[in-house]
């Protein structure tokens, strides 16, 4: 009765939780193999210590249900008088510790593998902000803000959710194959934890110390993770998506993405009227703003000030540059002046001085703001 | 009574380890950073000052990458004047960050220096570094500030390459808003 | 003269009951008056602690943003985590240490019965100054029951302040209690009571006891340290400061990693009492596993920067600690081979708390199988804060530590109120709770090895049908809690009249007074009995 009870309960939960799995196709249980060496090392160990840990749960679990059924009072078992049998308690002792060494050293070698200290080929610096990452391509002067890029209402459930719900961005690592890439990761304010399942790379991003980590991806792709140490409100929405390419492509990426980092720079050159500035206002703001100010403006009381009629938003235009270009010390306001181009600066700024009420009626160029952005260079030389 | 005098011993025994483990919640900060110093953990720097050269190994070749990054409402323009520098064990390498303030304030910076791999920083000696001092710019001001540094020649073989990064947080006293216009007025 | 005093007073002592009204209660020297506050007092922690994670689970049904915001979603993990390790867990072993070990150690009461008072009466202020903060402007604590810095201290809500003072109250009142069950176990054993004679209950406490004196004190120092580097002026966790945000997670987890301990030794006591009652046989291995409880808890203090594996340790660092965190599986394998054999030729019967205490056994061993997997550092940079270490602590905190307390409970109510259970509620409670755990907890591996981060509001769609399985399997254990306050209360109640060996195979000094215990007990002390002797 007893073990029929047992034995139903397990046929239960297991069939509830196959039956969940197989109603959608891409379930997964398990890590992933990865595409580099390391990954494919850690995914072999990792089964390789699952599988003892399944054959040591057979035989103990074995022996205790064995008892369980056996040595019942109902079946008429009679308790044997014996607690102690020192060489029974030395062999399971010692069992185990033969076990334990077994795992260690293919332990050890795998981790040893990761320590490797030979030298990389690209260097990539990872910063972890609350809540986006920064890249810097640090041989090739470039580096950009990598942003969630699902929009607010598939997560507030008045859009359908895409198949990259919450691990796309609007723009990916690109990262070359069969090139040792070394990453150098830090945090601009809290501790992050830089995460892709498929490189089994996962470092903390600590605020005033460096970290490495370095990998070697096989097969071009796409692949997803996201920080792993919790840095806030917004921890779940920072993922991190890196696209492997090959080394040509990778290349000719690098060429493209000066030529556009030039184009931006001669948009801000041109006149911008009131409408177009409101209009891309409005997704900048979206994308780096509504987090913490929420997109009402209406701020969370006691940690996120409002903006709608706030004395920034609506006093004088040089404090509310000042504000979004160099943050406010000791708050969680940052400083945007490299974070967005000029005409995305010039575009928020204006946007949050004539949204919700708030109706200044005059535009912030990015020409202004280009200016704000470029002076001292030439005063360090002098 | 025994049991009674027993218990007060026992109990004056273990308030005083209670405290003494208090304590040693504290000590555990001096002992953490013997504890970095000997096993380079975390990148922490700890030799500094004057050095006696002995002559570069130049048989070997070591890359010394330096980076900046700018801790949260940070604001300044901040970065190394050269990005990669190559330099031998035992050869002393002069170099400079640059820094302005863009912004309409005086402020004040700390700059916070680490290494990686994290078992290189304690052969990376600094004879001279802008991360010794405080920084002061005052509004739109810029600076060179120097760098002086020696690879030691104990450098285990396999390291070849290693970074230098400078977070640099903004100390400036708090100032509120009142008080600034205040003085401004009075300027 | 003295001996003379102390006579009177416990004959006068014999005469008087408990004071009538609050007055009792408010007062109380009573271990067995404080032990019922205790186990009250940890109940209630532990329907608002659920009330918390059946908010989270709610919130993790579906993918999407719900019910909560994020903001609020990390003050239920935190508080959740904190209500329960401090609030649930704790105090609960506390109460079962008040009320059991005086008895089973043949002693009268407490050694320091106004300690003991004061002790518990600290508990209920720190909770309500720390639930209270979830009426504070800026919300309640939002950075997790691990309080990382600098998430805790320069980006942390107003609040921390008070969240600091309620651990400072709580430490303090886990050291009195810590210090007082010392006390009352070395100092007041009846006569021939030895130390390798002591119920394993006590040992596992006597062991667990020490490990809070030693690591509650460096709790308070490292929130301390936040105290100060938030209000003045220090750095010890602020880098900008020359200090290391590292600094605190290595203070911390000196603390935790004991901590962990503390919250499931005193389990392994309470199962290595009920196993050999309802398997009829003495416990096997009795030395063994006194040596295994001192070895376990000698080698939490020496690893734990495994709960830091990914903050860039150098690699001897990450071989000593992966090697002293596998070394631990050796005595904590001993002990389930023990139980085991306990079970191994005994002659067995199933009542509530032995279901409780073999599912202890099979839960536990799964949670300690996870625990090793996580001990391998290569693996674990891919396990790490991911769900696979939400599901590995919940097995070894759910149906170890809370199923062994509920266990406890069920083998000690009819001792404690004079009535035997209703069997058919308390296995229906096991049955539920049981299904209900492995619901919960056992699709967060499959979840956490698939890539889903721990502490997140919303997730990737890959993982939206075990959430559902999962917090399906929240609601019934929740649910079938609401049982366990039903047959706790039927017991206070009423019901079969209990025998003073209230289970067939039970032994020990506890069992030779009458149930329900007189207030006051073992006034004289007692001659062993024939199995102790």
């Amino acid at each position: 009765m007893m073990v029929r009870t047992i034995i139903t309960t397990i046929g239960l939960g297991l069939g509830l939780t196959l039956y969940s799995a197989s109603a959608h196709a891409e379930w997964t249980v398990n890590l992933t193999p990865g595409v580099t060496d390391v990954s494919r090392s850690v995914f072999d160990l990792h089964m390789t210590i699952f599988w003892i840990c399944v054959a040591i749960a057979l035989v103990v679990f074995g022996v205790m249900f064995w008892s369980i059924f056996h040595h019942r009072k109902s079946r008429g078992a009679q308790a044997h008088n014996f607690h102690e049998n020192t060489l029974v308690e030395v062999i399971w002792t010692i069992i185990p510790l033969l076990i334990l060494v077994g795992m260690a050293v293919p332990a050890t070698a795998t981790l040893v593998k990761m320590y490797d200290p030979s030298e990389a080929e690209l260097d990539v610096q990872i910063t972890g902000y609350q809540w986006k990452w920064r890249y810097d391509y640090l041989d090739h002067d470039l580096n950009f803000f990598s942003n969630l890029s699902t929009p607010r209402e598939q997560i507030s459930n008045e859009a359908e959710k895409q198949e990259h719900y919450l691990l796309e961005v609007d723009r990916h690592l690109v990262l070359p194959v069969g090139t040792k890439i070394r990453f150098l990761l830090t945090s601009n304010d809290v501790i992050h934890s830089w995460w892709v399942p498929a490189l089994a790379v996962k470092k903390d991003a600590i605020p005033g110390f460096i970290n490495e980590a370095w990998t070697i991806i096989d097969e071009p792709g796409i692949y997803r993770g996201q920080c792993a140490e919790l840095c806030g409100k917004d921890h779940g929405f920072m993922p991190v998506v890196i696209e492997a390419v090959s080394q040509d492509d990778f290349k000719q990426w690098l060429v493209d993405a000066q030529a556009e980092k030039q184009s931006q720079a001669a948009a801000a050159e041109r006149t911008w009227t009131l409408d177009e500035l409101m209009q891309q206002g409005e997704q900048v703001y979206l994308r780096a703003c509504a987090a913490c100010h929420l997109p009402t403006g209406e701020g969370v009381p006691g940690a996120f000030p409002a903006l709608k009629g706030s004395p920034v938003a609506t006093g004088d235009v040089a404090g509310h540059i000042d504000i979004v270009l160099n943050g406010k010390s000791g708050t969680a306001m940052q400083a945007f002046r490299d974070q967005l181009s000029a005409t995305e600066l010039a575009a928020v700024i204006t946007y949050e001085r004539n949204a919700w009420g708030n109706s200044l009626g005059e535009a912030v160029s990015p020409a202004q703001i280009m200016r704000l952005l470029e002076p001292s260079t030439g005063e360090a030389e002098q | 009574m025994s049991t009674q005098a027993d218990n007060w011993r026992l109990v004056r025994r273990l308030i005083l380890s209670c405290v003494l483990m208090f304590g040693f919640g504290f000590a555990l900060v001096p002992l953490y950073d013997v504890f970095c110093e000997v096993t380079g953990l975390n990148g922490k720097i700890t030799k500094t000052g004057p050095v006696a050269l002995e002559g570069p190994d130049l048989s070997r070749q070591i890359k010394v990458r330096l980076i900046a990054v700018h801790n949260e409402g940070m604001p300044w323009e901040f970065g190394p004047i050269d990005g990669l520098i190559e330099t031998h064990p035992g050869e002393m390498k002069q170099t400079a960050f640059h820094a302005a303030n863009p912004t309409g304030r005086r402020m004040v910076a700390q700059a916070i220096p680490s290494v990686a791999p994290a078992e290189a920083a304690e052969y990376l000696h600094k004879v001279n570094c802008f991360c010794f001092e405080q920084q002061v710019l005052l509004a739109g001001e810029s600076v060179e500030m120097p760098l002086l540094f020696v690879i030691d020649k104990q450098l285990p073989e396999h390291i070849r390459s290693l970074t230098l990064s400078y977070t640099l947080f903004d100390i400036s006293p708090e100032v509120s808003v009142a008080e600034q216009a205040e003085k401004e007025q009075t300027l | 003269m003295s001996t003379l005093d102390t006579t009177l007073h416990a004959a006068e002592h014999e005469h008087h009951g408990p004071a009538k009204g609050v007055g009792r209660w408010l007062f109380t020297t009573n271990h067995k008056d404080i032990g019922s506050l205790y186990l009250w007092f940890s109940l209630l922690m532990f329907f608002i602690g659920g009330c918390m994670a059946l908010m989270i689970r709610a919130e993790l049904f579906q993918p999407g943003l719900q019910l909560v915001d994020p903001g609020f979603f990390n003050q239920m993990t935190t508080m959740h985590g904190l209500i329960m390790v401090f609030g649930a867990v704790m105090p609960a072993f506390v109460g079962l240490a008040n009320w059991m070990v005086p008895m089973m150690i043949g002693a009268p009461d407490m050694a320091l019965p106004r300690m003991n008072n004061w002790s518990f009466w600290i508990l209920p202020f720190a909770f309500a100054m720390l639930v209270s903060t979830l009426f504070m402007d800026g919300g309640a604590p939002n950075f997790g029951w691990t309080f990382y810095a600098p998430l805790s201290t320069t980006y942390a809500p107003p609040s921390v302040t008070y969240f600091i003072f309620a651990v400072h109250m709580m430490g303090i009142s886990s050291i009195m209690g810590a210090i007082n069950i010392i006390a009352t176990i070395l100092n007041l054993r009846a006569p021939g009571m030895t130390m390798m004679k002591l119920p394993l209950f006590c040992w596992t406490w006597l062991i667990t006891a020490f490990l809070l004196i030693a690591v509650m004190p460096v709790l308070a120092g490292v929130v301390t340290m936040m105290l100060m580097d938030i209000h003045f002026g220090t750095s010890f966790f602020n880098a900008a400061g020359g200090g290391d945000p590292v600094l605190f997670q290595h203070v911390f987890w000196f603390f935790g990693h004991p901590e962990v301990y503390i919250m499931i030794l005193p389990a392994f006591g309470i199962v290595s009492q009920i196993i050999p009652t309802f398997a009829r046989k003495r416990l096997f291995g009795y030395a063994s596993m006194v040596y295994a409880t001192a070895s376990i808890a000698i080698l939490s203090f020496l690893v734990w920067a495994h709960h830091m594996f990914t903050v860039g340790i150098p690699l001897a660092g990450e071989l000593f600690f992966m090697f002293a965190t596998m070394l631990i599986a050796v005595p904590t394998g001993v002990k389930v081979f023990n139980w085991v054999a306990t079970m191994f030729r005994g002659s067995m019967t199933f009542e509530t708390p032995m279901l409780f205490a073999l599912a202890f056994v099979v839960l536990f061993t799964i949670g300690g199988f996870s625990g090793l997997m996580l001990a391998i550092a290569p693996v674990d940079f891919q396990y790490h804060d991911t769900y696979f270490v939400v599901a590995h602590f919940h097995y070894v905190l759910v149906p170890g530590a809370v199923f062994a307390i509920m266990a406890g409970a069920y083998y000690w109510l009819p001792k404690w109120t004079g009535h035997m259970l209703d069997e058919r509620m308390g296995k229906l409670h096991f049955w539920l709770s049981f299904i209900g755990v492995n619901i919960t907890f056992f699709p967060m591996h499959f979840i956490g090895l698939a890539g889903m981060p721990r502490r997140i509001p919303d997730y990737a769609l890959q993982f939206a049908d075990f959430n559902m399985v999962a917090s399906i399997g929240a609601f019934i254990f929740g649910l079938s809690q609401l049982i366990f306050l039903w047959n706790v209360i039927a017991c206070v109640r009423g019901g079969q009249k209990a025998e003073a060996r209230a289970w067939e195979g039970a032994e020990g000094l506890e069992w030779e007074v009458p149930s329900p215990a007189p207030y006051h007990t073992f006034v004289e002390p007692p001659k062993l009995p024939e199995s102790l002797r």
